[in-house]
Formats: structure tokens, sequence, C-alpha cells
């Protein structure tokens, strides 16, 4: 009989003791505890929800539990340039369906994945606020608005030779 | 209390504040069918999420229905039950749970005992609409050493997550995934022997789907029968018997251990032998390991650790070695009675058979689920050849009995093999939360003391439902404090006082579920009704009161065993075949 | 001088950061950083014709600001004191206007939740304070009893800006009346709505509004603790929040002792992190607790066991941020404003096929027609109004019949829609209104937290159902199923999520019965939008073969030689519509 042994890297797990500590070692900021860490590793994978649960003395599977019922948490890792496309209601009767095909399409992934290089994934988000603009997508922090399905293309190839 | 008037399906009820539309509406007999809803009460756990709006009825004044279950009455409340609106709303909402749910019930291991299907049948659904194009949760099935997990047959009722959670403390269940996709399952949908399960069982217990079923063990059992080479023996834990005649029809509490007897002859076991024999077994070995630690204590060895801690329960034993295994020395080395068992089946007995241990296969018949998985763990075999060949729960046997088509009540009353299938009181009392440490006393105390117990045998101010109880007795001016619990969550809460050097207790009995062995995970089902539990218990008192010899020590049995055999209890074969050591299975965060 | 640029969210997406900068260096080159500041304010609402630049105090409304406009600012109107006329807004009627008083979208507006919005920097505490900021805390702690606070925003009328509508002084009141040791004060600002922002342009151009609210509140119910519970995807709200909360302890508008009195009050902020359900006050409250965001059964109310099961005050964002006014003003001045039972104003999102896009605030009783065609502008692009769908998820769409209807709480129920947040999205013509219900249903079935078997399970078999009437794939009998589905759902959910979700469909249902027929019973979606019940065809008599369309085609469904009449596979079609564009000859038709 043996133990079920997590690896984690050393630097890593100071990280998250770190971010635990700062919260107390409370149960209670479990969700806090876990937005500050996927904003240092950029998602949040099986051996770092382990070691979360094991410093705030939490089941590991409550952990799951909670990551997997907020959309803001994540598996899997996003692309260096995680394109997101409002679809809000504004968004959506202006056409943002449309454009989030396009952008499948030239991704060739799904929302909430990550394209084989790393480089893009795509998500949806409800209402970033600039209905105005309708359609809205976001590439990182940049906004671009009234796109059309015509300039996806456009859009990706900003990115396409940077690093 | 205060009361409140309230009308129900125009009769007028009058209950105290507080109370659910649920509760109230049983009282006057007014059945609401429910769903999600699980009230134990005598342990404490009450799962009302909501969730299912199975009982949603009528309130006069409110504009959406309310969920019975959840609804608190007030003065003056009308309700109705069973309108148009009711009934349609009931049925529409089993209809989409269903849209969800496999139709595979010719084959599901539930069928029939199945809490859905009950509702379906007495909501008359006939068809789901638009199930031909209606998406389906798929999640992979999960085989562990005791427990079944289907989750395509979950509906999120969340009856385990309190079990394994709230009552438990285990955390190996929780929600996971949000809206469609929800259900309830392990971190990262592993499978349950790589989480912290203790296959405890109570998950399946209170499942009212097929969604958790126990590994079924009834195949390999028809197998070593038809197999004319294998001598088959059996072994019949001692909550088993208080519990086999619900199956059958009995009222709860019914004893049928001759009937039983009768019934595993007639299935084809070679020998019918009783798990109680290894429990006064246990008893030799735990009470002399207690007296022995206790002595050492008394007169101040460093070295030794107090409490000593009941080790017969697989599923608090796979506990401690997952939660707690820093403290995995404390509990009592001794095997539990089913391991004692298969130990001296397949050495004393298969010796004085003439048979080699390869031909012989052990089977128990348990109450519990752990006691799959205990027989299977790698310790308890030689050369692979394990001690018990594997274990059936009273559920399982039931079935058997029925497929056999014996009618258990009318089989006449047997009596079991001897060798070991003598017993006592003692043995008995291992089904029941206090039994345990009853049996272990009463040696202790007779052999500490060297006087007779006689008519003070009883002790009862260790029996009882209370999760944790506290006693004490006087081993003839020494005070020994004695712990019980029942249920892990109220373990926890002994095992945090040993750890924080807090713990009164010389001595605790440990037993994973609700009532002892009696609420096992593989018991008939209890549906809810604690009551059953009681009964029970009630009647494993009843089968020690009526026991002829009511003391382990005093098994002739037993006592012809350590003459012939074993020697010493605690000496060197007994220490070979009867105990064990635990290990750390917790998890580790390691660094890579 | 000064010079207020919008920092809302949508003209910082379109570059009113880089306006600012680009104005302090003009600035600087004039010499004039001293005389003139350039401040970033919150949002103006205006956002159709952002980025915004106001010009104080001349209050000249500059719109459709880019960076490269700044020099010709600095140059023409700040140095040679000419208003730059290109730059003002156009209105649709022929002149250019000047000040947004007179424009028509401000017209109606009364701001009292947006009154600082646009007209302070929201990260100076001291500019909240020069407009009678933190003001009300100070009469509310040393000249008003915690009764006369509670008794004051009753006799307001104000109603939880949140969706339900329920009356705040009722709700301050139970929490006053539950004695603990220990009582919470919290602010929803878990903004969901797909299409209202109205609470974060709040937090983002006036924080300190909340902020002295919650303590308000603290005083009023005997709470020492305020938490914020607010959207990890609005960082600049966050941002201000922070900024705001470091401000009031400085001042010591929060801490200990607050004005002298005994009363101490703090503020933190909690982060939700992506969950509709959340809006929802006990599921807020469990996601606060660092639990899965699932609601639970009511009572008990949060009043009674709330934030870590003690008394618990949950508000949005814009209730509280009333909550100064009334006190400054006075409950009458407030409820005289807006109808009998729905009193003070109503920040809306106004969005879709609309001219004038933004955020607007209008007194209660307002009538859509009036929002629509008076502050929005009416319609883009000419074409015809269809509907107007209001609340959300949870609300429903309204037609040309209900335009007259005020706006209140009682009436937007009575007509089967709801307040809701305050999302009203303006649908014209070429929208399907049973694909409007499918959106909304795909964002409940995707939003809802699994709790439940209606909301869960019931939700889910109504948007396959949509689906498939929206693919010509149902039948009759399966309207009167979705119906019944509606019903159930409505009536047996357990949280106000489920209980609503179905009223997008049931108002579609009612209002445009037969655009449902029509899909079911022709297979024809009657607004053209539906992609599974059209084709594109090529019209063989108009087609020259100019292969304009078959270059244009993303998945190479258009096949034809040069010059000869081209041909589309249905098959690999996904009708996105970029051949008919592409055809300069009328060649291209759906059918």
């Amino acid at each position: 009989m043996s133990r079920i042994k997590v690896k984690i890297k050393e630097q890593d797990l100071n990280k998250i003791r770190d971010i635990c500590q700062a919260h107390g070692n409370q149960p209670g900021e479990l969700i806090n505890v876990l937005q500050q860490t996927q904003e240092h590793f950029g998602y949040l994978p099986a051996e770092i929800q382990e070691a979360v649960a094991n410093e705030l003395g939490l089941p590991v599977a409550k952990v799951y539990g909670v990551v997997t019922f907020y959309s803001f948490f994540t598996m899997i890792p996003q692309g260096r340039y995680p394109v997101s496309i409002c679809t809000g209601t504004a968004c959506y009767v202006r056409g943002a369906d449309n454009v989030l095909q396009e952008f499948k399409r030239q991704l060739e992934i799904e929302v909430g994945e990550t394209s084989e290089d790393g480089k893009f994934s795509l998500n949806c988000l409800r209402c970033v606020g600039a209905c105005g603009l309708a359609p809205v997508v976001l590439v990182g922090d940049k906004t671009y608005g009234r796109v059309a399905p015509d300039g996806v293309k456009d859009i990706l190839a900003e990115y396409q030779d940077k690093e | 209390m205060e009361k409140v008037k309230l009308t129900i399906d125009h009769k007028e009820v009058e209950v105290p504040r507080g109370t659910t539309i649920y509760k109230a509406a049983k009282q006057i007999g007014i059945d609401i069918p429910v769903l999600c809803y699980m009230n134990l009460e005598d342990i404490g756990v009450e799962n009302k999420p909501g969730g299912c709006r199975v009982c949603s009825v009528e309130v006069e004044g409110r504009k959406n229905l309310a969920p019975a279950c959840a609804t608190e009455v007030f003065d003056g409340m009308v309700v109705k039950t069973h309108t148009m609106r009711v009934i349609n709303a009931r049925r529409t909402v089993v209809e989409f749970i269903l849209s969800d749910h496999p139709k595979d019930c010719l084959t599901c291991k539930k069928s029939g005992n199945c809490e859905l299907q009950d509702l379906a049948i007495r909501l008359g659904i006939r068809e789901i609409p638009g199930q031909e194009y209606a998406e389906m949760s798929t999640y992979k099935t999960d085989y562990s050493p005791s427990i079944v997990r289907e989750l395509d047959k979950c509906i999120m009722c969340r009856r385990c997550e309190a079990m394994c959670n709230d009552f438990q403390t285990v955390g190996a269940l929780n929600a996971f995934n949000r809206g469609f996709d929800a259900a309830v399952a392990p971190a990262f949908e592993m499978d349950l022997q790589y989480s912290p399960c203790t296959y405890c069982g109570q998950c399946v217990a209170v499942c009212p789907t097929g969604a958790l079923t126990e590994v079924d063990h009834s195949r390999d059992l028809i197998d070593a029968i038809s197999d004319p080479n294998t001598t088959v023996v059996a072994q019949t834990a001692p909550a088993v018997r208080a519990a086999l005649g619900e199956e059958f029809g009995q009222e709860p509490g019914t004893l049928v251990t001759g009937k039983m007897v009768s019934a595993l002859r007639r299935l084809g076991f070679d020998y019918v032998f009783d798990t109680d024999f290894a429990a006064d077994l246990t008893i030799m070995e735990e009470g002399t390991e207690m007296l022995d630690r206790l002595k050492k204590h008394l007169n101040g060895d460093p070295d030794v650790q107090l409490p000593i801690l009941t080790s017969c329960c697989p599923a608090w034993v796979r506990f401690i070695e997952q939660h707690f295994p820093e403290m995995k020395d404390i509990p009592s080395s001794a095997r539990s009675p089913q391991q004692m068992f298969g130990s001296i089946a397949k050495t004393y007995f298969a010796d004085k058979i003439q048979t080699k241990r390869e031909n012989m296969v052990v089977v128990s018949i348990m109450p519990c689920l752990a006691k799959k998985y205990e027989s299977q763990r790698e310790e308890f075999a030689v050369d692979g050849n394990p001690d018990v060949d594997f274990s059936i729960s009273t559920r399982e046997l039931a079935h058997l009995i029925k497929e056999a088509n014996f009618d258990l009540m009318n089989l006449p009353g047997e009596d079991f093999d001897r060798p070991m299938g003598e017993s006592t009181g003692a043995g008995v009392m291992f089904g029941t939360t206090g039994g345990v440490i009853e049996a272990a006393t009463r040696t202790a105390y007779e052999m500490h003391t060297g006087e007779n117990l006689d008519e003070k045998i009883v002790f009862e101010q260790l029996r009882g439902f209370e999760g944790i109880r506290k006693a004490t007795v006087d081993f003839n001016g020494t005070s020994i404090n004695i712990g019980i619990a029942h249920g892990l969550g109220n373990a926890r809460k002994l095992l945090e006082e040993i750890k924080e050097g807090e713990s009164e207790f010389h001595a605790i009995e440990i037993m994973a579920c609700p009532g002892g062995c009696i609420g096992g995970g593989g018991q008939p089902l209890h549906h809810n009704d604690t009551a059953i539990l009681k009964a029970r218990q009630k009647a494993i008192y009843e089968e020690d009161e009526n026991k002829p010899i009511r003391k382990s020590h005093e098994n002739p049995e037993i006592k012809t065993l350590y003459k012939e055999f074993l020697g010493e209890a605690m000496g060197e074969k007994a220490h070979k075949l009867l105990h064990t050591k635990y290990f750390d299975v917790s998890r580790k965060i390691e660094i890579s | 001088m000064h010079l207020l640029v919008c920092g809302g969210t949508g003209c910082r997406a379109s570059a009113s950061d880089s306006i600012t900068e680009s104005l302090k260096e003009r600035l600087q080159e004039h010499n004039l950083q001293d005389e003139v500041q350039v401040v970033m304010t919150g949002c103006f609402g205006f956002c159709e014709k952002g980025p915004i630049v106001k010009v104080l105090p001349d209050n000249t409304f500059y719109t459709e600001v880019s960076p490269e406009d700044t020099r010709e600012i600095v140059e023409e109107h700040l140095v040679k004191g000419r208003q730059v006329d290109r730059l003002l807004y156009q209105a649709p009627e022929g002149g250019r206007v000047k000040d947004s008083k007179h424009m028509d979208f401000y017209k109606k507006q009364i701001r009292i939740a947006l009154r600082n919005c646009g007209f302070i920097d929201p990260e100076s505490i001291d500019e909240y304070i020069a407009r009678d900021g933190y003001f009300a805390l100070g009469t509310a702690l040393n000249e008003m009893e915690p009764r006369q606070v509670i008794d004051q925003i009753k006799e307001s009328g104000l109603r939880g800006r949140g969706g339900g509508g329920f009356p705040a002084g009722l709700k301050w009141e139970f929490a006053s009346k539950n004695e603990a040791d220990q009582k919470y004060v919290v602010c929803n600002a878990d903004e969901g709505d797909p299409g209202a922002f109205m609470d974060r342009s709040i937090l983002e151009g006036d924080p300190h509004a909340v902020l002295e609210a919650m303590a308000i509140c603290g005083y009023a119910t005997g709470a020492d603790k305020g938490l914020i519970y607010i959207r990890a995807e609005y960082p600049l709200a966050i941002k201000r929040l922070k900024i705001a909360i470091e401000q009031a302890r400085e001042y010591g508008m929060l801490g200990e002792s607050i004005f002298d009195s005994p009363f101490n009050f703090d503020i933190q902020l909690r982060y939700g992190a992506g969950a509709f359900v959340c809006g929802e006050e006990t599921a807020l409250i469990h996601s606060m607790e660092g639990e899965r965001g699932e609601p639970t059964f009511k009572p008990p109310f949060p009043a009674e066991s709330g934030y870590l099961g003690k008394p618990t005050n949950v508000n949005n964002v814009e209730t509280y941020a009333n909550v100064p006014v009334i006190i400054n003003k006075g409950a009458d001045w407030f409820s005289q404003i807006g109808t009998e039972k729905s009193t003070g104003t109503k920040v809306f999102a106004l969005a879709g096929k609309v001219n004038n896009v933004g955020l607007i605030e209008v007194p209660m009783g307002t009538t859509l027609r009036e929002v629509i065609f008076e502050i929005g502008g009416g319609i883009k692009g000419g074409k015809k109004f269809k509907a107007v769908q209001t609340g959300g998820p949870s609300g429903g769409c309204l037609t040309e019949e209900h335009l007259d209807t005020p706006i209140d709480f009682d009436n937007l129920l009575a007509v089967g829609s709801m307040m809701g947040s305050g999302g009203m999205i303006v649908l014209d013509e070429d929208d399907c209104m049973v694909s409007v219900a499918k959106f909304f249903l795909e964002f409940t079935v995707e939003e809802s937290c699994g709790k439940c078997a209606p909301c869960r399970v019931g939700n889910k078999r109504m948007y396959e159902l949509l689906e498939r009437i929206t693919q010509g794939k149902a039948e009759k009998k399966d309207l009167q199923r979705l119906n019944n589905m509606c019903h159930v759902i409505a009536d047996t959910s357990l949280c106000g999520l489920g209980q609503t979700a179905p009223s997008p469909v049931l108002s579609t249902m009612k209002n445009f019965w037969n655009e449902y027929v029509a899909h079911v019973e022709d297979q024809r979606c009657p607004a053209g939008s539906c992609k599974d019940l059209m084709r594109y065809e090529i019209i063989p008599e108009n087609c020259v073969g100019c292969t304009a369309c078959a270059r244009k085609c993303p998945v190479g469904a258009i096949t034809g030689e040069r010059k000869q009449v081209h041909e589309i596979d249905q098959d690999k079609c996904i009708k996105c519509g970029a051949c008919l564009e592409a055809c300069k000859f009328d060649a291209v038709t759906i059918k």
C-alpha cells in the first residue's frame, strides 16, 4: 500500500504557501487564494489545486468543486494572446456570433481551448461595458470595437509574428 | 413550544413552529413524494438542498410552488399537495430528471430498489418527450474495490455529499462543474481508489439511484460453489442476521440467524461458520493487548500510548491511514474478525479437513462494503492467495436467496457448523456501536480483576445511539475511561482530542457507520428511516441475551484453538496470523 | 479650466487613455499645464459618440475625439478660444450642438445614481467631497438615530435596483432588528447581466458614493464591516475602489470613530469569479465564504443569517449610490421623482439597434418610447423597431404596443418583462425573436448552478427545443410543450435565476407567436436570420461569372469558371453572407 503522491516544483509550492499564508490559511479565503494563484500560474492544474487544498486544510474535491464552478478559473493554460469575444446581448444582436465562428474557424479551436502553438486561446465573456462599440473583441487587454467577421484575419495577423 | 395551525388538503393540523410542510403533512398521513430530501434523524444529518423539486406543493398566496421539504409552516397557511398544477409540475420535473438518466433499468443494480424508479411509477411517467434529441451527461464508470460509481445516473440529490462530508468528514466526494454538467465526484473525477475515500459505503447506503452501488461478487460466489474441487466456507457477520429479514418482508429487528444458516447451506456452502467466532478471537487478542498496554501505562511506562483504539472496522482503519497517518500506531494491532477468520480458516481449519488453502474459498457475508476492500489488502494474503477470497453484502446475499427461490422465513432454523461456528454473546455485539468495547470490557474486567461478572455482565453505560459516548467502568478500584464513536466525523473529534493530548480515554471504540455495522453500507437500504437501525441494534442485544455463553474468553472452541494451535494470546503464532500493522496512505505533496 | 476625458470602458477601448496623455503633452507645449487640468472621469454615458472630451467651465462637449484631435482642441479652443465645430455633436436634424444640456440624449435624463460620473476625478476624494460627498454620512452620524436613517430610506420608497425591486428600507430594517455580535453590509457588484454595465460605470466613475452609502447602511443596521463583492473582470473598478477605500480611511470616513462618533466601519473587497448566479444574494454570500456559489432556500434570509451566519444586508451598487442623495435631499424630494410605487430614477444600459447607445438615467415612469426614440435617437439605419428587451436573461421582449408603458418595476412585470438590473436592448426587423429567446436561454443554461432539477435539466431541454425550432425541426405540439416547460420551470426553480429563465421565451411566445408558428409550420424565419432555414443561391440570369463571390467565400463552397455561372454547394455553405456582400450584380439571393 502506498501513498498518493502529488509532485510539484519547490518554487511553485513556496509561492502557493505564500499566497495561502497571506490569507491566513483560512478555508473561507479559498476563492481569493485561487484568484491569486491563477494570476501567478496562469491556470490551475491538478497539482496546484492539491497544494492549495493541503495548505488550507480542505478536501481537494472541494477545491476542485469550486474551481469548476466559476468560469474565471481554468485548468487549461491560456494562450499568450487570449482572445475574448464579448457575447453580451448588445454584441449578440450586432453579430458577435458570426465573429466568434470566424475566430473558431481561423484558429481551429473551440471556445475554452488553446491553439496548439500556445499562442491563442479563445473565450467568451459577458458584456465588457463597451456596448457602443459592439461587437467587441479583446485580445489580452486590447479592445477591438465594431469587429466584423472579415476583420478577424487582420486582428490575428497583428499577433501572428509576435512571440 | 409555540404551535401553529395550518390547513393541508383541507385538513387542519397543529404543529410546532419551525416544522416543514413535509413533516406536518406526514403527521396527518399525507404522503408528499420526495427525492433529494433525506432526514437521518438519529444521527443528525438532514439533507434538504431543495434540489429535486419533486415535493413542490401549492401554498395559498404564494406566487410559485414551494418545496415541502424545506418550507416552514406558518399560522393560517393553506397548503394543497396534489392539485393539477402540482401534479403537472411534479411530473414535468421528473421527466426532466429522467431525460438525463440512463434507461437501463432492466440491468441496473438498483432496479426494484430505486427511489427514482419508484417515483416514475408513482407519477405514471410513460414517455420522456424529446428524448430522441436530448443530450445526456456521460461520464466514465469507476470501479473501486468496494464501490462502483456510475455518474451518468447521478441526479444531484447531494445525499452522498452530505454523508461523505458532513457526517464522515472524509471529503472524497463533492459537487463539481455547474449547470447541466454538474455532478458529484472525487477531485478531478479521479477514481475513488486514488481519492481519500474510506469505502465506508455510506454514500451507497443513501444514493436514491444506481449512481453509487457495491461491487457485486455474487457471480464469483456462484462460480466458486459450482466448482466441485473447491471447499467453500462462509462466515457471516453479526449485523447480517439482524437485517436480512427485512429483505423478506420482516419487521426491522427480526433476527433470522438460523434461517440464514439454513439458506446458506442450501445455496451450497460446504461450511457455514460465524464471524462471531472470530469476534471472540479478536477480543482475546485485542483484550489482551489492551490490558497489556493499560498495565504498562498504569505502571508509568512512557513508551506506551493510550488510548488504545479498536481496529475491526476497515473504513475506520483506512480513515486513520488516510487522514491521521501520524496516529497510525494507536489502534490495536489486532486484525478485524473477518480477517482473523480467514487466516484461521485457511490454516487451522484447512489442516483439520486436510485441504490446501488454494482449494478453499472463504466468503464473508458482511453488512459492509469496506470489507470487500479489506479482503483485498495485500498483507492479508499468503503467496497471493487471500485469506478471505471475497466479501458479499447482506443485500447480495438476500438477492441470491431470492434467486434460488428459497422462502427464507419458512426455512428451518439451523445451527452453524463447528468449530468456527461456536460463538458468544460478546461476539455478536460487534454488530452495534458500543458492542466491541462492551465485549472487550467483559473479558478485560475478568482477566484484570480475576472476578466473575455474573449478573453484572451488561454495561448499560456503553450502550446507546449518540454519536459520541463516554463512560467510566470501575475495574475494582481502577477507573477505566471509555470512549465510543460511530461515524467518522465523530471519530475525528476524538482523534483531534488525542492529537492535542486532551484525551481522557483509556480505550476508544470506533465504527465508521451510523449505529455501527448494523448501519453498514451493505445492509438492506434504510430509505432514510434511522429507526430501522435502532431496531437492528435491539436485535443484536437480544441475540446476546439469548446466548448461553456471553464472554469471549469462555468460548470453548476459542479455548481449543489456543490450546491446539495458537498457543498464547499475543504469542508468536497469534502475532503472525492475527495481527497486522497500518500504513501511511495520506496524500503527499512532494517536491519534484 | 478643466478638460474632462471620459474614462468609461467604451471610451477607454477607443483610446481615451492616449487622448489624455496627448492632451497633457499639448498643454505642456503651450505651457498651459498649470492652468488647465486634464481629468479622466467616469462614464459620460454617451458611449455611441465616444470618446468624449468636455471642456469646463464652458461645457463644450466634444464627441468622437481621437488622439490626433488633441492638438486642435488645445490650439484652437484653449489657446485661441475658438471651439472646434467639427468635434461637436451632430444632431440628427441638422445643426451642431455645443452643450450636452441641449442634446436629446441628455434632455430627459435626471442623474442621481450617476450624479458624479463624468464630473469628477473618481480617484480624488477631494472632488467627491466638493460635490457634497460624505456630507450624508456626517449628517447621519451626527444628527440622526439609526432608526431615523432607516425611516428616511423607507419613506423615500427606494427599491432594490438589482432586479427584484425589494424595498431597501425594509431590508435595512430587518437587518437592524436581528440582534447579533457581528453584522455585515454587503454591496453586490457582481454585475453579470449580459448587456448591463451601470454598476461598473458607477464604481469606475464615483466609487466614494458606494462607500459612503455602505457606511450609512452600517450605521443604520448596526454593522461595522462592509464587503464589496465585485467581478474580478472589472480591473478598473477594482483599482478605483481600492484607491477610494484608502483615501476614505485616510480622511477618517472609514475606520474607527468616523466623524468623531462612536461608529466604526471598514470595507473589504471580495472577488467574484465568474458566475451569474452569484447575483442572487444567498449564492453571493456562499461565494464570499469560499464555497460554490449555489443559492440556498430562503428563509432564512441574509438579514437573519447571512455572511458567516450573521445578519447581513445585501444591496447592489446602484441602490447604494442613491442613498447619500436621499439623506442629503430628503425622502420627500426623492419620492417625488418617478412613479408612486417606483420612486427615483433608473439607470439603463441602452444598446442594440439604436442610434445612441449609452448609459442613461431617467426618472421612473419615463416611457419606453421616450427612451428609445428621444434619448436613443431611434433605430439604427432607418430600420423598423421590432422589440425592446429589458431585464436581461430574466426579462422579456416588449413590442410596439408597449412603447407608451411608463417604465417602473410593476408595469414591466405586468407586461411580462422586468426591470432587472437595467439592460435595455433594442431589436429591429432583422432580429428573429425565437433566436433572441434562444440566446438568453443559452446564457441561462451556461450560468445555471445545477443545484435544482428544473433549472439544471429543464432549461437545457428548453434550449434544445428552441434550437430545433430555429432549425425547422420542431412540430406544432412542441410549442405546447415549450409553454408547459416555461411554466413549470418558473413555478418550481429554487432561485430567481431559474424562476425567471423562461421569461424571454414566454414573452416572445406571447408577443411574437406568429414567428414561432412560421418556424414550425412553414420552416421559415420571418426575420431571415435563422441560418438553417435559409439558403444562399445564385441567380443564373444575373451572374456574370466575375468570381468575386467565390474568392470571398471562406469555405470554398462556390465553384464556377470565370465568366461562367457560379454555383453554391449547400452542404459546404456556412451561410456567412460574404457572397451576398461581394456580389455587385445582385446575383446572390437568400431563400
